[in-house]
């Protein structure tokens, strides 16, 4: 297969949501000249088994991420900060799925 | 000819139609210029031979009620199967229009017979959506999903080969010219065709030639394509005359089932 048009179409992450009213999941990626062809390629490449009934596409270069050099800095003051939990308070009765 | 019969040589086609398309597609699997458009011809090549399935299946139901004389080979007999018509039938025995059996060419190519193919598709089954025949209706409540997507991305992809580069442009307005001579066929009815209108189980094929028309001007404007004129028109598929290339391709796609008869796996 053909790899030249790696260097032409952009890469794109597909994000597809299940039911209506649920989180859009990332659920990987393609290569697609421009949106629309992004959106039709995903119906193909990821919604084959009925995996979706909405699909968000977004250019991959336009997600910006964390330094994994970052991660102490970020993520560790956070380890002992438990009070910031909701675990201090006693569940009423009947509530689910918190 | 009887109503009986029309309707199993219109099921026939129908069938013929889809399951050839559907092969040339399926062609692609493997050979895609790109990924994704691989797994998109390898979607419709699907689509097209599950339609296959449900038209050869009725088409043996209706033959089993009467001897179809009209066929070369036709016999009264035993109910033949979806696999039976699909594998153990010759060149001659299949009567889907030229258009279908011909090579997939490069992707310009590919593009130019699904979208001429696809124009057509679409309004003749949401048109069979108010048949008089129930069997016929359910099949095209199905396809029209299918084939609204078909004709969706082949209009895409003719847009985008149309007004894309220059050497885009040229191979999909040399497939358009060449390929052009074989739309005549879509729209002669035979005489199944012609039972069928009359009785309201299929549309007119004058009427579907409208609506595809319509759209080809649509978005051969939009992909900056010249529609070719029309000229001398190829014909015979309906009666089982073809092109030398549905033999090579029923040669490979009925091998197995011709090397090992009633195999199963």
């Amino acid at each position: 297969m053909a790899t030249t048009n790696e260097k032409d179409w952009p890469l794109w992450e597909i994000f597809i949501q299940s039911k209506r009213g649920l989180d859009h999941k990332h659920v990987g990626s393609l290569h697609a000249a421009d949106a629309r062809m992004a959106i039709e390629n995903a119906r193909d490449v990821y919604t084959r088994r009925n995996e979706g009934n909405s699909i968000w596409a977004v250019r991959a270069a336009d997600i910006h991420a964390s330094k994994p050099e970052d991660q102490g800095a970020f993520f560790d003051p956070a380890d002992d900060k438990v009070y910031r939990h909701p675990t201090f308070y006693p569940m009423p009765e009947g509530v689910k799925y918190i | 000819m009887s109503e009986q019969e029309a309707l199993f040589r219109y099921t026939l086609r129908m069938g013929d139609n889809s399951l050839v398309l559907g092969h040339r597609n399926s062609e692609w699997c493997g050979h895609g210029p790109v990924l994704e458009e691989d797994i998109a011809q390898a979607n419709i090549a699907l689509d097209l031979i599950g339609q296959a399935r449900n038209y050869l299946t009725y088409a043996g139901e209706v033959e089993a009620k009467f001897r179809p004389s009209a066929l070369p080979t036709g016999q009264a007999g035993p109910l033949r199967t979806e696999d039976d018509l699909a594998y153990l039938r010759g060149e001659r025995e299949y009567i889907n229009v030229q258009l279908v059996e011909l090579p997939k060419g490069d992707y310009a190519r590919t593009i130019v017979r699904s979208f001429l193919f696809d124009a057509f598709h679409l309004p003749l089954q949401q048109a069979l959506t108010t048949s008089k025949d129930e069997r016929l209706k359910g099949i095209a409540e199905k396809a029209v999903k299918e084939v609204t997507y078909h004709l969706r991305h082949s209009s895409e992809w003719l847009v985008r080969f149309g007004d894309g580069t220059e050497e885009s442009h040229r191979r999909a307005q040399e497939a358009l010219d060449d390929l052009w001579r074989y739309t005549g066929e879509l729209f002669t009815p035979d005489e199944a065709e012609e039972v069928l209108a009359k009785a309201g189980i299929a549309p007119k094929l004058a009427d579907v030639k409208q609506e595809w028309s319509a759209t080809v001007d649509r978005v051969l404007k939009e992909a900056t394509l010249k529609r070719p004129a029309d000229g001398w028109m190829a014909s015979g598929g309906k009666k089982g005359i073809h092109t030398e290339h549905l033999g090579p391709m029923l040669a490979e796609m009925q091998t197995l089932q011709r090397s090992y008869p009633g195999v199963e796996w």
